[in-house]
């Protein structure tokens, strides 16, 4: 077992044996999934009538549906009626000081060059009352109200802002899209939510960092945020650190609004438990992640670095609805061992003169499958549309796989689509020059992937783009060898 | 500094090496000729420890240690460096990542401490300009859309920065002109001190008009066959190595 298998075995029998216990602390609902589960979570969250209703209704919806089977990944079927879904926040911390916490780690967070106060906080340890974070986060908090901008979970948006929410909920991600996110609406525990008012660049990246128990969202996350016209928000999601998870399925759904003028960039560095070297365990990941250019001149621009979870399903896609409206998609996907991705992106042209740009790059490691499928449509509406497309994959070893799935649908002859596709192999000869050059085969292959992830990384903010690069040498430890 | 004993080596079973030997001293330039598929770039390639090339018999040793139990990367560590035939392209790394990462790795080997920032800038500067080594090729992807000649000369830039008691110049000269060769040369002659040496493998006499070597040995069939001063490639030059091969075959 390589220093990564062990550490993240560590962190996960260590999660089974703290986090399994039905403490009196939490509220827990019984296992399974039913119309009076909903209502429980509903009432639990005193939610309006309207909300309870939208629930329910997804979840009759859901229901009529059947578990997608077309993605290239394989895995038991799930028992839904074997899941909890609802469990508070736990109010009381897992540990009172890091000296209980898993020494392996702590030397991952070491690594990675993270704060002691935000160790304690993703390894749930007690916090002090005194702390550089707190008074951070006030200022921060305080600084974002004069601006105008909300920013909080987004059960409280329900209570403070049910306009809103009422108002943009479930309009880009509608609950019948698919049956993740129709289980996703009907259940849903918790999330963020952002507005951004109009003409507010919003000046530092919103982070869920900042936001009180996001590390207890549990499972079935949802994300709205909307930028209003001429407004910027960047939002950073995740976090680099492996994430202490007891939830095997996670099924997110993420909404992004862009206004006329206005741009989202929404970057996300996922790290979940991705299963023993063996394929056993590891978080199902499975997302929908949507975002609307509503308005012209407006832009979405996903960038992700996945590198955790044993199956990873996401597609971030872009609906690029504004005359002149812009789409991005960077994305870095990692799998080594077991592991299997499915990720790409949907770019839908309705507007005119809109363009869209996709970058994704695969490395594959281990026995790991990793596949690329995107969709590039334009609508007989979308006069002159543009799209760029370039998908590489990069091979580690003899027994892994890269795949990719483009599908390209014109349906007017200005459109234009452009695709380029490698696949390559991190070459002997390559480690063999760094070896020459004092640098042993673990760094230089570290060296080789940061290098095929440039265009990827560049697009991260600064200091997460850093922790992503140590993050991905951490991630292809053992690799080659 | 360096000494070879009986080296015998092979690769995919095919003996390249056979039986050959060799004392580098301190301070020494040993130029390496001879003709095709004689062994020259197999020795450099033994010499760095490049995996597929199996020794089977004989020992390096390198000041005092057997090089033969080192892996690549703390070879370099001990001061060996190798000037690639065909440097290879690592897309997306900045020549002045690399550098700086092979320098840290390098350090830590040794047990030094880590250069800072600005001295690692100062020496990148200073080692530029010993090479003539255009600045823009720092901040551009490791020999990535280099010209031959500036692949060559990055080679040369690398040598110079890490500063290696042992460097081998695996066939540098080779596709350069003739603007490129002196460059390369002065590189070279410019670190020449009486503390490092060097392995100068070429085909051509041409380069050792600017690399004036203590010894210049001939290899054929494996073996060192002839040893002389640089007048010896001169007369290579002149005559070919035919009637080397024809004395050596006649003998066996």
């Amino acid at each position: 077992m390589n220093d990564q298998d062990k550490l993240l075995d560590e962190v996960v029998s260590g999660e089974y044996k703290y986090g399994f216990y039905t403490d009196i602390e939490t509220e827990t609902a019984p296992k399974g999934l039913n119309e009076d589960i909903i209502r429980f979570i509903s009432a639990k969250k005193n939610e309006p009538a309207w909300l309870l209703e939208w629930r329910l209704k997804a979840f009759r919806y859901w229901q009529t549906m059947k578990e997608p089977s077309w993605a290239h990944v394989h895995y038991p079927s799930i028992d839904f009626q074997d899941i909890i879904y609802y469990a508070a926040p736990k109010k009381k911390p897992k540990y009172e000081s890091l000296d209980e916490v898993d020494p392996q780690l702590l030397e991952t967070f070491r690594k990675l060059g993270i704060s002691l106060e935000e160790q304690k906080i993703l390894a749930g340890v007690a916090v002090d009352v005194v702390m550089d974070s707190v008074s951070v986060k006030t200022t921060f908090k305080e600084k974002l109200a004069e601006l105008g901008i909300i920013f909080c979970s987004i059960s409280e948006a329900i209570q403070t802002h049910p306009e809103l929410v009422k108002k943009y909920l479930g309009t880009v991600v509608p609950y019948r899209d698919n049956f993740y996110a129709a289980l996703n609406s009907a259940v849903f525990s918790d999330g963020s939510f952002v507005y951004i008012p109009k003409g507010v660049r919003c000046p530092m990246e919103l982070s869920t960092y900042f936001r009180i128990n996001a590390m207890d969202t549990g499972q079935f996350e949802r994300t709205l945020i909307i930028a209003d016209e001429a407004s910027y928000v960047s939002y950073l999601e995740g976090c680099t650190a492996p994430m202490r998870d007891e939830n095997q399925l996670h099924a997110a759904v993420v909404e992004l609004i862009a206004m006329d003028d206005a741009e989202i960039k929404y970057s996300t560095v996922q790290n979940w438990y991705p299963g023993d070297k063996d394929g056993k365990g590891g978080i199902y990941n499975f997302v929908t992640k949507r975002g609307i250019c509503q308005g012209v001149r407006s832009k979405i621009s996903w960038t992700q670095v996945e590198t955790g979870s044993a199956i990873t399903w996401k597609y971030p896609s872009v609906v690029l609805k504004g005359d002149y409206s812009i789409g991005e998609f960077y994305s870095v996907a990692v799998t080594g061992n077991y592991q299997q991705a499915d990720t790409g992106t949907k770019m839908i042209h309705l507007g005119k003169n809109t363009r869209s740009t996709i970058v994704s790059k695969g490395i594959s490691a281990g026995k790991s499958n990793n596949s690329y499928r995107g969709l590039v449509k334009m609508a007989p509406s979308a006069k002159n549309a543009r799209n760029f497309s370039q998908c590489d994959s990069l091979l580690i070893g003899d027994q892994c796989g890269a795949h990719t799935f483009p599908y390209i649908e014109v349906n007017n002859p200005t459109g234009i689509v452009e695709h380029e596709a490698t696949t390559s192999k991190i070459a002997e000869d390559q480690i063999f020059y760094c070896n020459q050059r004092g640098i042993n085969t673990e760094k230089a292959v570290a060296l080789i992937v940061n290098g095929y992830c440039k265009e990827v990384l560049n697009q991260l903010p600064m200091e997460f783009a850093v922790e992503a690069q140590k993050l991905l040498a951490i991630s292809l430890e053992g690799s080659v060898g | 500094m360096l000494s070879i004993k009986n080296l015998h080596a092979s690769i995919d079973g095919k003996e390249i090496l056979r039986g050959l030997n060799l004392e580098v001293k301190p301070g020494e330039v040993h130029a390496i000729m001879g003709p095709n598929g004689s062994g020259k770039s197999t020795l450099a390639s033994v010499l760095a420890g490049r995996e597929e090339y199996e020794v089977t018999e004989g020992e390096i040793i390198f000041n005092e240690k057997n090089l033969l139990e080192l892996a690549p990367e703390e070879r370099a560590g001990e001061g060996i460096f190798l000037a690639f035939q065909y440097p290879i392209e690592i897309p997306g790394v900045s020549m002045m990542n690399f550098m700086k990462t092979a320098i840290q790795e390098i350090r830590e080997y040794r047990k030094q401490e880590p250069l800072d920032a600005k001295s690692f800038l100062a020496l990148v500067k200073e080692k530029q300009t010993l090479v003539e080594l255009d600045k823009k090729l720092a901040n551009r992807s490791v020999n990535e859309g280099f010209s031959g000649g500036e692949k060559k000369r990055n080679e040369i830039f690398q040598m110079a920065m890490l500063e290696p008691k042992l460097a081998i110049l695996d066939e540098t000269d080779s596709g350069l002109d003739i603007d490129a060769l002196r460059i390369v040369a002065n590189g070279v002659n410019k670190l020449r001190s009486p503390h490092n040496s060097f392995l100068v493998i070429t085909h051509y006499q041409r380069l050792l008009d600017y690399i004036i070597p203590d010894f210049v040995h001939v290899l054929y069939k494996g073996k060192i066959v002839k040893t002389g001063d640089k007048t010896l490639a001169l007369e290579l030059e002149e005559k070919g190595y035919d009637w080397i091969k024809e004395k050596v075959d006649v003998l066996n």
